[in-house]
C-alpha cells in the first residue's frame, strides 16, 4: 500500500531528505556478500561452546574438565576458576557511576559454585571447530546439588528463604512505594465509576535472525585485542571490554560489520561475549563464537514479563480522572544492564497522550532463576499495553465505545505544549490528529454496523481495537544525548562520513548519505557512510532507543552544513564572487541564477588539499567538519493503530484483517524505510499477542528452546499494512523524530483490543497473553 | 573419525572435498567454499536462512550433511546474480520493494522465491504467501517481501 495522503497532511520532501531511495546495503547483502560475525575468519581462528547449567539452580558439587582438555583439537576449557578473579567490572558503562540506574546483578564471568537459571555457563570450551568443541563439553562432568527454584514472581516477591542471589539477601531488586495521596484517594472515592483490571504480559523476546557471535583476539606481543562483534554499540562494548580485561581501551578495537537484527538484545554486551574476550585475552588466541538458536532462546535475554494492576476513576462522561498502577517485573537472574526496572518509566509515560488528572504507582521488581531480562524494541512499553488495554475496559465498563472514550481524553492541538499527571510535557505531537486519520482510514463506523451485522445475520466474532501513544524518543540523557559526526570531502571531491551509530537493518548507510547530500550539496553516490568501527568512529552511542534520525541525523546535518559552509569561503575566493551569492548543488559550486559561472567542488576539494597557496588567506587546509550534536531531553514522536480481526470461535484462532497505522514521525528522513521499521515492529508485536512465548515449567526448565515451540510469525499470519502519515518538525536540527521502536509499542494494544472486542460480543473476556486458540476457547467458554 | 570424499557442482563450478560423514552441507559451503551468502539462522531446520537449490529443489543446507550431496547440482545465493554483479529480477524487486532490513533471512528467501517463481511464475497472493511461509524474517514484517514476489513475477511475465 502506498503512503496515504490524507487532505491537511503536510509532507515536506527535500532533493534527498524525504525521498524513498532504494537502500546502498541492498546489492551485497541480496547477493550473499554481507558480511556478518560469522563470516569473519582470523588467522589460526579457534572455536569455542559453552557448556551450560541445565538446572535453573544448584549447587556445583563437582566440576571435572580433564576428559574434556584431553581431548583431540581442544586447546582450552575454561571454568570460573581460570577466569573470574582477573575479570575487571562486566556492567555496562552506565553503571559505572555511584547509583546504578536499574537492578544490578551480582554478575559474574563463569558460574562459580552455584547456577542461577538454565543456561548459566559453566565452561567454555576452545577447539579447532566447533563441532570438536561441542564434542568436548559432553566430556565436561558436572555434577549439582539441586535446590527449589524461584520461578514464579509473585513468589519471589515473599519468599525470603530462597534467595535467587544470596548474597543480596532478598527476591526484591528494586522497589518503589508509592507515598500517601489525600487527594488522590478523595477523586477514587467521589467518582462516578472505578474500573478495575490486571493485565499480565507473558514472557516474549527479540529473537534476530543472526543470533549473538563475537570473534576476539589478543596479540600479546603488541598488547592489541580486537574484536568483531554482532552489536548495536561498538563503542560501548569496547569501553566493556577494556574494563574487563585490563587492556587500554585504545588497543582495543570493536568492529561490527553487517549485524543481522539486534532490536535491543545487542545494544550492551552480555556475559557470553565477555567470556568469549576474556578466554581470547588469556589464551592469547583468535576465539570465535556464534551463538545457536537454542542458546539464544534460554540465554539471550527475555522481555517483556510483567504484571500490572490498574484502577481508573471515571467521571460520569468518561473522563479519566486518575488512575493507580501496581506493577510487578520479572527481571530474571541477570538482567542485562540498564533494562530491568521499568516500573517508574512506565508510571511516568501512563498518562500518554490523555488528560489523566492525576497518578499513583507502586512498582517491584524482583530476581528470579531465569533467563535475565534485556531491552526489547520499546523497553518500557508496558506503559501503552497497560494503558490502552485498560481503556478498552473502560469503555466496557461504562457502556460507551472506546473510539469515543479516546476521543474525549485526548489531548488536543489547541492544549499544547500539555503537561501530564506525571510531568511530562508533550509539544510538536499530534495524538489527535492520527486517533483520526487512522479510524477515518480502516473506516471506523462502517466495521461497527458490519461488526454488528455479522454477530446478529451469522454468530461471527469481528473486533477492532486502538493502539494511541506518545513515545518519547531519542532520550538525551548521558552519552545517548549525544552523537558526533565526522563529514570529509576527500581530495578526489567525494564524501566520507563517520559515525558511531551501529545499523542492524535501519539502512543507516543510506539515510545519513541522504542527510550529507542534502545538507552539503552533493550527488547521494558521491557519499559514503562509515560506521561501526571504534577505530574509525568518533565516539557515539549506538543504534537503538530510536534516536539514529535525531541524534546522529542531527550532529551529520551540522557537519554537513559545516562543511559546506567552507566549501563555499573556497570557492568565493576561487570565483571572486560573495559567498552569500553562491549555492551548492550536486557537487557544483555556482552563482545563484548563473550556473555558468561555477567551480565543481572536485576543484574545491583539489585546492583545500593540494593546493593551500590557492585558499583564501586565513584558511586552513583540507575540508572536513566534526560536530557534536546533544539532543534535547526528549523528542516525543506518536501513532495511533488501528486494527480489525475475526475470532474463529469453533477454533479459537485469530485473523487479522485490516492493520493501519497514522504515525508522526516528523521529517521522514526515507518514507520507505520508515514505513519498514513501523511493519517489522507491527509483526513483533503481532506475534507477540498471537504467538510467542518462552514457557518455564514448574522447575525452571524452558521448553521452548527451538523455532518449533517459539513461535514467529510467517507470512501467511500477517496483513498487509496500510499507512497514514502526518508531519510534525521537531524542535531538532532536522525535524525529525525516532521511530525505530513505535511499531512494536503500539501494536500490542490493538491487536490485544481487537481480540477482546471481539469475544465481548459474547460477553467473553480476556486480561492475561498470550492469545492462543485455547485462551481464547477457554474465555468463550466461561462467558 | 573418518573421511569421505564428495565431489558436486556448485554454481556451475566442480568442487570436492573431504569431509567427516557428520559435516552439514551448510558447514561445508560456508567454511570449506567459503560461500557466507548461506546462513544459519536455526539449524533445525525452520527458519529457512540456509536454503539452496539441490538438483532443482529447494533444500534447507542445515539439515543436509554434505556427503549427501555427493554428485549432486548446488545454486547457492552467491550463483544468482550475473557474473559482473548485477542483480537478477528476483534481488533487483527486493531491493525495489524494501524486502530486507538487516540481510540476513534474505539470500533464504531470494532462493526460496527464485525457485517458486521456476516452478509457478504467475502465483496468486496465497501462493506467494504460503511459498514463502517456511522462510522467518524478523525485520519486515513480510511486507516488502510479498511486494517483491508480486514484483518479480510481473517483471517476469
Amino acid at each position: 500500500m502506498t503512503a496515504t495522503q490524507p487532505p491537511g497532511t503536510t509532507h515536506s520532501a527535500g532533493r534527498f531528505v524525504g525521498q524513498s531511495v532504494t537502500r546502498r546495503e541492498d546489492p551485497r547483502l541480496l547477493t550473499g556478500h554481507g558480511r556478518y560475525v560469522d563470516d569473519v575468519v582470523v588467522q589460526g581462528m579457534l572455536h569455542a561452546a559453552f557448556v551450560r547449567s541445565d538446572l535453573a539452580r544448584g549447587r556445583i558439587t563437582r566440576l571435572e574438565v580433564e576428559a574434556a582438555r584431553r581431548h583431540p583439537g581442544v586447546h582450552a576449557v575454561l571454568t570460573a576458576a581460570d577466569l573470574n578473579a582477573d575479570a575487571g567490572s562486566l556492567q555496562p558503562t552506565m553503571f559505572q557511576g555511584a547509583t546504578p540506574p536499574s537492578p544490578c546483578a551480582p554478575v559474574r564471568l563463569l558460574a562459580d559454585g552455584d547456577v542461577r537459571f538454565v543456561g548459566d555457563p559453566v565452561a567454555i570450551v576452545i577447539a579447532t571447530s566447533r563441532y570438536v568443541a561441542e564434542d568436548a563439553c559432553e566430556l565436561v562432568e558436572v555434577d549439582y546439588e539441586a535446590l527449589e527454584p524461584i520461578v514464579d514472581p509473585e513468589v519471589a516477591l515473599t519468599e525470603t528463604e530462597r534467595l535467587v542471589h544470596p548474597e543480596l539477601g532478598s527476591n526484591v531488586a528494586m522497589s518503589v512505594p508509592t507515598p500517601p495521596d489525600p487527594e488522590l484517594d478523595a477523586i477514587f472515592e467521589s467518582a462516578a465509576h472505578v474500573v478495575h483490571e490486571t493485565f499480565q504480559q507473558h514472557r516474549h523476546t527479540c529473537v534476530p535472525m543472526e543470533a549473538r557471535g563475537v570473534v576476539a583476539s589478543y596479540e600479546p606481543s603488541s598488547g592489541e585485542l580486537d574484536i568483531w562483534l554482532s552489536t548495536q554499540n561498538p563503542h560501548e562494548a569496547r569501553q566493556v571490554c577494556s574494563r574487563l580485561t585490563g587492556v587500554p581501551a585504545h588497543k582495543v578495537r570493536v568492529r561490527a560489520a553487517d549485524v543481522g537484527g539486534g532490536f535491543g538484545q545487542k545494544y550492551f554486551l552480555q556475559r557470553d561475549e565477555q567470556i568469549v574476550v576474556a578466554a581470547a585475552r588469556r589464551t592469547g588466541r583468535a576465539v570465535k563464537w556464534i551463538e545457536d538458536r537454542r542458546e539464544n532462546l534460554i540465554a539471550a535475554t527475555h522481555a517483556r514479563a510483567d504484571r500490572i494492576a490498574i484502577d481508573v476513576a471515571v467521571d460520569p462522561e468518561g473522563r479519566l480522572l486518575a488512575a493507580r498502577l501496581d506493577h510487578l517485573e520479572d527481571c530474571g537472574a541477570y538482567p542485562l544492564g540498564g533494562t530491568g526496572g521499568v516500573g517508574p518509566f512506565v508510571a511516568m509515560l501512563f498518562p500518554g497522550p490523555y488528560r489523566i488528572g492525576r497518578m499513583g504507582f507502586v512498582s517491584s521488581a524482583v530476581w528470579t532463576n531465569t533467563c535475565g531480562r534485556g531491552a526489547y524494541r520499546g523497553p518500557w512499553m508496558l506503559e501503552t499495553v497497560a494503558r490502552e488495554q485498560m481503556v478498552d475496559v473502560v469503555a466496557r465498563a461504562i457502556g460507551m465505545d472506546p473510539l469515543e472514550v479516546r476521543r474525549r481524553n485526548v489531548v488536543a492541538a489547541t492544549e499544547l505544549p500539555f503537561t501530564t499527571a506525571m510531568g511530562m510535557e508533550l509539544d510538536h505531537v499530534t495524538p489527535a490528529e492520527t486517533l483520526e486519520q487512522a479510524v477515518e482510514i480502516i473506516g471506523y463506523d462502517a466495521f461497527r454496523a458490519e461488526q454488528r451485522r455479522a454477530f446478529e445475520d451469522e454468530g461471527r466474532l469481528l473486533g477492532i481495537g486502538i493502539g494511541l501513544y506518545v513515545e518519547p524518543t531519542s532520550m538525551g540523557s548521558g552519552s545517548l544525548g549525544v552523537e558526533t559526526a565526522t563529514v570529509r570531502v576527500q581530495p578526489g571531491g567525494t564524501v566520507t562520513v563517520m559515525l558511531g551509530t551501529g545499523s542492524h537493518g535501519q539502512g543507516v548507510e543510506t539515510t545519513m548519505a541522504q542527510v550529507v547530500a542534502e545538507h552539503l550539496g552533493v550527488e547521494l553516490d558521491d557519499v559514503v557512510v562509515v560506521q561501526g568501527d571504534t577505530a574509525t568512529a568518533p565516539f557515539g552511542a549506538g543504534t537503538g532507543g530510536s534516536r539514529t534520525a535525531v541524534v546522529a541525523g542531527g550532529a551529520t546535518r551540522e557537519a554537513s552544513l559545516k562543511v559546506r559552509e567552507k566549501v563555499v569561503e573556497i570557492a568565493a575566493h576561487l570565483l571572486e564572487a560573495a559567498p552569500e551569492d553562491l549555492e551548492v548543488v550536486d557537487g557544483q559550486v555556482s552563482v545563484r541564477g548563473t550556473p555558468s559561472k561555477g567551480v565543481p567542488l572536485t576543484e574545491v576539494a583539489r585546492v583545500a588539499y593540494n593546493d593551500p597557496a590557492e585558499l583564501p588567506p586565513g584558511v586552513a587546509p583540507s575540508l572536513e567538519a566534526t560536530v557534536s550534536y546533544q539532543a534535547p531531553p526528549i523528542t516525543w514522536s506518536n501513532a495511533c493503530h488501528v486494527c480489525t480481526i475475526e475470532v474463529d470461535p469453533g477454533t479459537g484462532l485469530v485473523a487479522i484483517l485490516r492493520y493501519v497505522v497514522s504515525e508522526d514521525c516528523g521529517v521522514m528522513i526515507n518514507p520507505m524505510i520508515v514505513e519498514g521499521q513501523i511493519a517489522g515492529g507491527v509483526v513483533q508485536g503481532i506475534g507477540g499477542v498471537l504467538y510467542e512465548h518462552l514457557i518455564y515449567d514448574e522447575n525452571g526448565t524452558p521448553l521452548t528452546t527451538t523455532f518449533l515451540d517459539y513461535l514467529l510469525p510467517t507470512a501467511s499470519e500477517v496483513p498487509e499494512i496500510e499507512y497514514g502519515h502526518i508531519e510534525t518538525r521537531s524542535p531538532t536540527p532536522g525535524g525529525h523524530k525516532g521511530m525505530g521502536e513505535g511499531g512494536a509499542i503500539g501494536s500490542p494494544p490493538a491487536v490485544f483490543n481487537a481480540v477482546a472486542d471481539a469475544l465481548a460480543l459474547r460477553g467473553a473476556t480476556v486480561a492475561e497473553q498470550p492469545l492462543t486458540p485455547t485462551r481464547v476457547l477457554d474465555a468463550l467458554a466461561d462467558a | 573419525m573418518g573421511e569421505h570424499g564428495i565431489a558436486l557442482t556448485i554454481n556451475g563450478e566442480r568442487r570436492e572435498g573431504r569431509l567427516e560423514a557428520r559435516r552439514t552441507l551448510a558447514d561445508f559451503l560456508r567454511e570449506d567454499c567459503e560461500l557466507t551468502g548461506t546462513h544459519l539462522g536455526c539449524e533445525h531446520g525452520v527458519c529457512g536462512a540456509c536454503t539452496v537449490v539441490l538438483d532443482g529443489d529447494a533444500v534447507r543446507s542445515c539439515l543436509l550433511f554434505a556427503v549427501q550431496a555427493d554428485g549432486a547440482e548446488v545454486v547457492t545465493i552467491e550463483g544468482l546474480a550475473g557474473p559482473d554483479g548485477a542483480l537478477s529480477t528476483v534481488q533487483e524487486a527486493f531491493r525495489a520493494e524494501h524486502g530486507l532490513q538487516c540481510g540476513f533471512c534474505t539470500p533464504g528467501f531470494v532462493v526460496t522465491v527464485t525457485q517458486l517463481l521456476s516452478e509457478n511464475p504467475t502465483p496468486t497472493d496465497d501462493e506467494i504467501r504460503e511459498g514463502i511461509s517456511g522462510n522467518l524474517c524478523r525485520c519486515t514484517g513480510y511486507q516488502g517481501i510479498v511486494k517483491a514476489v508480486r514484483r518479480a513475477a510481473e517483471a517476469g511475465r
